[in-house]
């Protein structure tokens, strides 16, 4: 009895965000270096060929007046994409799985700790839940990158062109994108990265979480194997 | 003798055709023949010749040389789109290699394997694939029938209905009363007729806003129904009234001359009568033998009909399970069935079924919503597998970009169906 009183207690406190690492704001802003050279952040922070990064948490993407973000960004936006720890956690590990056509060039920090520490440096500049309660608050990076296995698959193209029907009543094939983005000639990893991150929710949008939701790891790799080089 | 390509371009016309190789050529070809050139038919029509890459004979049969598409022919009538905007030529379907032939068929022999065309011709077919819409059922609505549609258009077949429709709305006299009958399940585009009352209100929020809608409605509930009445509320507040059936909504007569609508007992005069019937298969489905009662049961595997293995029907009038009657829904048939057909006449590879839609409706200026699925086939059906509905209370921004997004899938599953435009 008592034993599962301990061992409940301490799921309980596992499940606790309190217990997430929060991550070193010194060397955060080591790993900040690397950004800086677009993104402002602190006192006087303007927007430059990124936008600003303070009060970054709670922030909706492209949710600043005044920036000129890419449709992607704001497509992701209207979805309700918003920045918190785990968000950026995702977004950090690399852009395009959540915001395939963002301008940024960045192609993304792949240590789990890394992100932990630049996320718990850019929280410094928003809110802070010691103060504001409801604040956001600031938790420890997870590793989800891809398995290199699925990424390493080598797709067949021949069913990916069966399989990309369900794509072109929407995505049109010859491109064009008044709506709903253009997926042709979308470069191979960078397609199976974005199948996956609306498979496991990372990306929001509810009709490509359902598409994809269904979609084997082989069907990805056929479609984005087809998708990579559609000839019109 | 043997005649290569190029020794055959290099002859006469007068020759190649004394010669009538190509004739001959053609006919050692498998022959499939589509009736119908709307979201189903058309889009298996092109996959198949395209796909085929000219191994297959395609033909399409269909009447009009126009196609309004009756996905957003409820945004002409609220104003966001033009007549033209919602029309489509066949020249795309040219180009991928379908025959294209603007004729009925008016009758098919199973056994002969042949169709036979208003315009006096056979034609021979190795598979047949039928999707030719939907008609309406004889008497369905009392007072009303087929000759009745001038005055009472139903405008659920889109072109000269539509805007005969449009027409009525744009007379109707200030505070008028424009009225709905609303069909009983199953019907293609089940958010349709609400998608409809939307852009109707719209249209006399801005130009007759004293103006009043009742919708008889045979049914105790609708789709999207909890988002079309948020709508109605938020935007068109007092203008819509809705009759279910449990207030009667089913017990409807119409009579076109004195232009009344009479819902349980009650008479009302009205300006407008937009009458919408209980729906059945296209008559050619019936002609050719494939359906039981309405419509024309189907494999899910395939969409090859339950009566005969070289018939396929699609779209609206196919019984297949799950999937509304939407034109994606066609549209998704068509690739799992063209790929079945192919492989059965070429030995290409076929694939799994995997069936998708998605509706989108507008109800006001960027105010979207939209429901979705998947499906797949088992034995007895094509099965939802998973689904999703826009909620109520979201964000203009979120109803904006779904706005947005549905004009992206209108010019996806137009390409899709008819070739990209050039
Ligand atoms: C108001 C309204 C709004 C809609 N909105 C949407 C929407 O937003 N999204 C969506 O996905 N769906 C929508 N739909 C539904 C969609 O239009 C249909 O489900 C779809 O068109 C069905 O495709 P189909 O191939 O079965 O029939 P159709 O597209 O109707 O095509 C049938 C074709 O067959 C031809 N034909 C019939 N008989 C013969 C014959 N004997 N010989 C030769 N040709 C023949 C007809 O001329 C016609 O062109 C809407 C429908 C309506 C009425």
């Amino acid at each position: 009895m008592r034993a599962l009183a301990a061992y409940l207690a301490a799921a309980a406190l596992a499940a606790l965000p309190a217990l997430a690492d929060p991550g070193d704001v010194e060397k955060g802003q080591k790993l900040f270096q690397q950004c800086k050279s677009c993104h402002q952040i602190g006192a006087g922070a303007t927007n430059r060929s990124g936008p600003h990064l303070n009060g970054l948490f709670g922030r909706k993407a492209a949710g600043l007046d005044g920036f000129r973000y890419s449709k992607s960004f704001q497509r992701a936006g209207a979805g309700g994409l918003e920045w918190h720890a785990e968000t950026l956690d995702t977004f950090l590990e690399n852009p395009r799985a959540m915001t395939s056509g963002t301008r940024m060039s960045y192609r993304g920090l792949k240590n789990a700790k890394d992100r932990t520490h630049l996320i718990a440096f850019l929280r410094q500049y928003s809110d802070d839940p010691a103060n504001i309660p409801e604040a956001d608050p600031t938790a420890q990076g997870i590793d989800h990158d891809l398995d290199p296995a699925i990424l390493a698959l080598v797709g067949d193209p021949e069913y990916g062109a069966y399989l990309s029907g369900e794509c072109t009543t929407c995505h049109q094939a010859a491109g064009g994108d008044d709506g709903i983005p253009s997926i042709t000639l979308w470069p191979e990893d960078q397609f199976v990265v974005a199948m996956h991150a609306y498979k496991t929710k990372k990306r929001n949008h509810p009709v490509m979480q359902m598409i994809a939701g269904r979609l084997g790891d082989e069907e990805i790799a056929a479609l984005a194997a087809y998708f990579k080089d559609l000839e019109n | 003798m043997t005649l290569n390509r190029r020794t055959f371009l290099s002859t006469s016309a007068v020759a190649a055709a004394t010669l009538a190789a190509p004739m001959v050529r053609a006919q050692g070809k498998p022959r499939v023949v589509v009736i119908g050139g709307g979201a189903g038919g058309a889009t298996a029509a092109r996959y198949i010749a395209k796909d085929s890459k000219g191994d297959i004979d395609t033909t399409l049969i269909e009447p009009t040389r126009t196609y309004y598409t009756c996905f957003f022919s409820n945004l002409y009538l609220g104003g966001f789109k033009t007549i033209d905007e919602i029309g489509h030529s066949y020249g795309g379907l040219a180009a991928a290699g379908v025959n294209v032939l603007h004729d009925w068929a008016v009758g098919v022999d199973r056994d002969a394997k042949t169709v036979t065309l208003a315009g006096g011709g056979t034609l021979n077919y190795d598979k047949l694939i039928l999707s030719p819409g939907i008609d309406f059922v004889d008497m369905a609505v009392p007072g009303w029938d087929i000759s009745a549609q001038n005055a009472m258009p139903h405008a659920y077949k889109a072109g000269s209905q539509t805007e005969l429709l449009k027409a009525q709305l744009k007379a109707m006299p200030e505070g008028g009363t424009f009225a709905m009958v609303a069909p009983p399940n199953p019907y293609r585009c089940p958010p349709g007729p609400y998608e409809r009352v939307s852009m109707v209100a719209h249209y006399l929020k801005l130009n007759n806003p004293t103006a009043k809608i009742i919708v008889a409605d045979p049914k105790p509930k609708f789709s999207k129904m909890a988002l079309f009445q948020e709508g109605w509320n938020n935007h068109y507040e007092g203008m819509v009234d809705w009759v279910g059936e449990d207030f009667g909504g089913g017990n409807v007569s119409v009579d076109h001359a004195a232009m009344t609508v009479t819902i349980d007992d009650e008479v009302t005069k009205v300006d407008v009568a937009n009458v919408i019937p209980a729906m059945k298969a296209g008559r050619i489905a019936d002609i050719a033998g494939v359906t039981d009662g309405n419509w024309a049961p189907v494999n899910a595997a395939d969409m090859s009909s339950k009566m005969d293995p070289d018939v396929y029907v699609l779209g609206d009038a196919s019984q297949q399970g799950d999937m509304p009657k939407s034109g994606f829904s066609a549209n998704s048939q068509a690739k799992v069935c063209a790929n079945a057909v192919r492989g059965a006449l070429t030995g290409s590879k076929v694939f799994p079924a995997k069936f998708s839609n998605t509706c989108w409706s507008l109800i006001e200026t960027n105010d979207g919503v939209k429901v979705g699925a998947t499906y797949e086939a088992t034995a007895e059906k094509i099965a939802k597998v998973d689904g999703f509905i826009s909620q109520t209370g979201e964000s203009a921004d979120v109803r904006k970009a779904t706005y947005e997004e549905s004009e992206g899938w209108y010019a996806g599953i137009t390409a899709d169906m008819f070739g990209a435009k050039a």
